[in-house]
């Protein structure tokens, strides 16, 4: 099976308010796929419709072949996830938080929770009490956690946040290795375009409860390249790219146009033939900050 | 199943509230040891130490000469007779009714228990059950395994009433080893009467006969449990539809406390008698104390808390398994 986690028409409605309108995407086997979008737009919601904690008003969500609503039990059983923060018990050691969890899943041998312990590198600290431990061995514990159970899908809400930069770096290594080495899907949800850029292999962009984009991080990124002219003088410039292509911007001795790598050289010629002086000529790689401006046209929550 | 209780104790136990209880248990039950060891000095004092089996005695043959008198009610005659046959037996055995030993303290203690101070203890124990999972985020973990809601909450209920247990057991075995370094650890076999009825205004001793007393202190802690078990499952489901602790111990406690303060004046306010918190003290049915309100027996109470129990117990679950988790 190569499709792990499929979304059909997921909607979830509170009172009158529709908060999710309709969400459709699937994952694949090995893949990290990116959840993107600004606070309020709906991450956390679709999440936890996803691994069960809240009900969905329709649509329908099949994990490894399982409907969620209907055979829950068994539906559940490949998920592993961390909602929002990794909360576990203070009072309990790290060894005791694992064994806690693995007494509700079936068949995990002492042997596993070593396995999983050794996975996120905890071993030196599993036998302190969770309360001592810094933010980012409770993030790597939650993980040996969702780990436990040998899910095929990992389910990550926001897995870098408050992490300093060498955590966020060993965390979005990590998230790579279980992809391409265990097979896993990975979703992952941010609202650090970086992060996911970093990440994923593919993305969903998420604005005010619907999917805007779902597309490969490259093509997204590459749809959106651009170049930036340094030109002499610029209204004869202007002219002559006019023709070939769209200006998106002129100011002072600079200039933006789309990125086409065929026809940039046979623009310059133009160019130069023109009597234009063109001291610089820069393809510029967006990146998905400026894309998800972009599509969202800067939204804020309301 | 076994596993999801296992866990669930192991919670309680790791939060180490039952020790708590047991450790405020012992100091309070000290505590109440001194004081009743003080007042029996007093009384000891008052009546000349070596003179209670002369007064006692004299109690006799004052019963005996009114139940010889002519012009007392059948009734009556047979309560006499009771007492009579309680007043000998302290003599034949030796016992001083003014000086008991550890069991009388364990009773007197439970019966004055059962509206406060256990209730109050269980909701020590019970009020974080579900509040603290949802106010720690832990339920988030626990809700997303392979694993029904309902039997989730069916497990923390479960290690509820072992803890309740354990509290009433401590509860014993505390007051029993701390008042009897006081007071003797004898006196299970001492004849206590029961059988009490109330009958409109008047006390109705037909019934009154006499039971050892390890008879009428298992009676008192089974009733003390189910006292216990009631307020466990109605702080439980305030656990289950309230985040905060505090504001479930809050409710509760008030309910609790509004409780012993209507008892004393809801006489005639007849329809009061099913709030559950006016039916706490089961007890009084035994040792025949007037109840609150006219009417209302033993079989009434234990009736009206087991439909509080009941219906808090359907609402818990009911909003546990339905609700979403934010």
């Amino acid at each position: 099976m190569t499709q792990t986690l499929v979304v059909e028409d997921l909607r979830k409605k509170i009172g009158r308010k529709t908060i999710i309108k309709g969400l459709s995407f699937s994952l694949k086997k090995g893949e990290v796929f990116g959840f993107l979008g600004p606070n309020g737009a709906g991450k956390t919601t679709t999440i936890r419709m996803l691994v069960g904690l809240i009900k969905p008003s329709a649509g329908r969500i099949t994990i490894c072949g399982y409907d969620l609503q209907r055979q829950f039990t068994k539906a559940i059983r490949h998920i592993g996830c961390i909602v929002e923060n990794p909360e576990l018990y203070p009072y309990l050691t790290g060894w005791e938080n694992l064994e806690h969890f693995a007494r509700m899943l079936p068949d995990i041998s002492k042997e596993r929770i070593t396995e999983v312990v050794k996975l996120v590198g905890l071993q030196n600290r599993i036998h302190d009490r969770v309360r001592t431990y810094s933010l980012g061995m409770r993030q790597r514990l939650g993980i040996a956690q969702a780990l436990l159970g040998k899910p095929s899908v990992l389910i990550l809400d926001e897995p870098t946040n408050g992490l300093d930069p060498i955590g966020i770096r060993e965390m979005r290594e990590f998230i790579r290795f279980l992809a391409e080495k265990e097979g896993l899907s990975v979703l992952v949800s941010s609202h650090l375009l970086s992060e996911i850029q970093l990440m994923c292999d593919r993305v969903a962009i998420l604005s005010k409860g619907s999917i805007i984009r779902i597309d490969t991080v490259d093509r997204l990124l590459k749809e959106q390249a651009r170049v930036v002219w340094k030109v002499e003088p610029l209204e004869q410039a202007k002219k002559q790219l006019e023709s070939e292509t769209v200006i998106l911007s002129a100011q002072a001795d600079t200039l933006i146009t789309y990125y086409e790598k065929e026809k940039l050289a046979a623009w310059n010629e133009r160019l130069v033939q023109a009597g234009v002086k063109v001291s610089q000529m820069e393809p510029k790689l967006p990146t998905l900050e400026d894309l998800f401006i972009e599509l969202t046209g800067g939204e804020t929550i309301d | 199943m076994t596993d999801l209780v296992y866990n669930e104790m192991l919670k309680i136990i790791r939060k180490k509230r039952l020790f708590i209880i047991a450790a405020i248990t012992a100091v309070l039950v000290a505590l109440f040891t001194y004081a009743q060891f003080k007042h029996v000095q007093d009384v000891q004092k008052r009546l000349g130490t070596a003179d209670w089996r002369t007064q006692l005695q004299q109690q006799i043959i004052d019963t005996q000469n009114r139940l010889n008198s002519s012009g007392i009610d059948e009734e009556w005659r047979k309560f006499l007779q009771i007492r009579l046959q309680q007043q000998q037996y302290y003599l034949d055995h030796n016992i001083n009714p003014s000086a008991p030993g550890a069991p009388t303290f364990m009773r007197t203690f439970v019966e004055n228990a059962i509206d406060l101070f256990l209730p109050l203890m269980v909701m020590v124990v019970v009020a974080d059950l579900v509040s603290s999972e949802a106010s720690g985020g832990t339920i988030k973990l626990l809700l997303t395994r392979p694993i029904k809601r309902w039997k989730i909450l069916l497990s923390k209920y479960i290690a509820m009433l072992l803890s309740i247990s354990f509290i009433v057991l401590s509860l014993v075995c505390l007051s029993w080893l701390i008042s009897g370094a006081v007071f003797g650890y004898g006196g299970w076999n001492l004849p206590l009467l029961t059988g009490f009825t109330i009958q409109g205004e008047e006390l109705n001793t037909a019934n009154v006969h006499l039971i050892s007393q390890w008879k009428y202190l298992l009676m008192e802690l089974g009733l003390a449990w189910f006292v216990a078990v009631v307020v466990g499952t109605l702080t439980f489901m305030l656990s289950v539809l309230i985040r905060s602790t505090a504001a479930v111990m809050g409710v509760m406690l008030a309910a609790l406390i509004s409780g012993a303060i209507l008892a004393n004046m809801v006489s005639s306010w007849e329809s009061a008698k099913y709030f559950f918190m006016v039916n706490l003290r089961l007890t009084d049915y035994i040792s025949g104390t007037a109840p609150p309100i006219n009417g209302m027996t033993l079989g009434f109470s234990m009736s009206v808390l087991a439909v509080w129990g009941i219906a808090a117990l359907l609402v818990a679950f009911f909003v546990f398994v339905k609700r979403d988790v934010y």
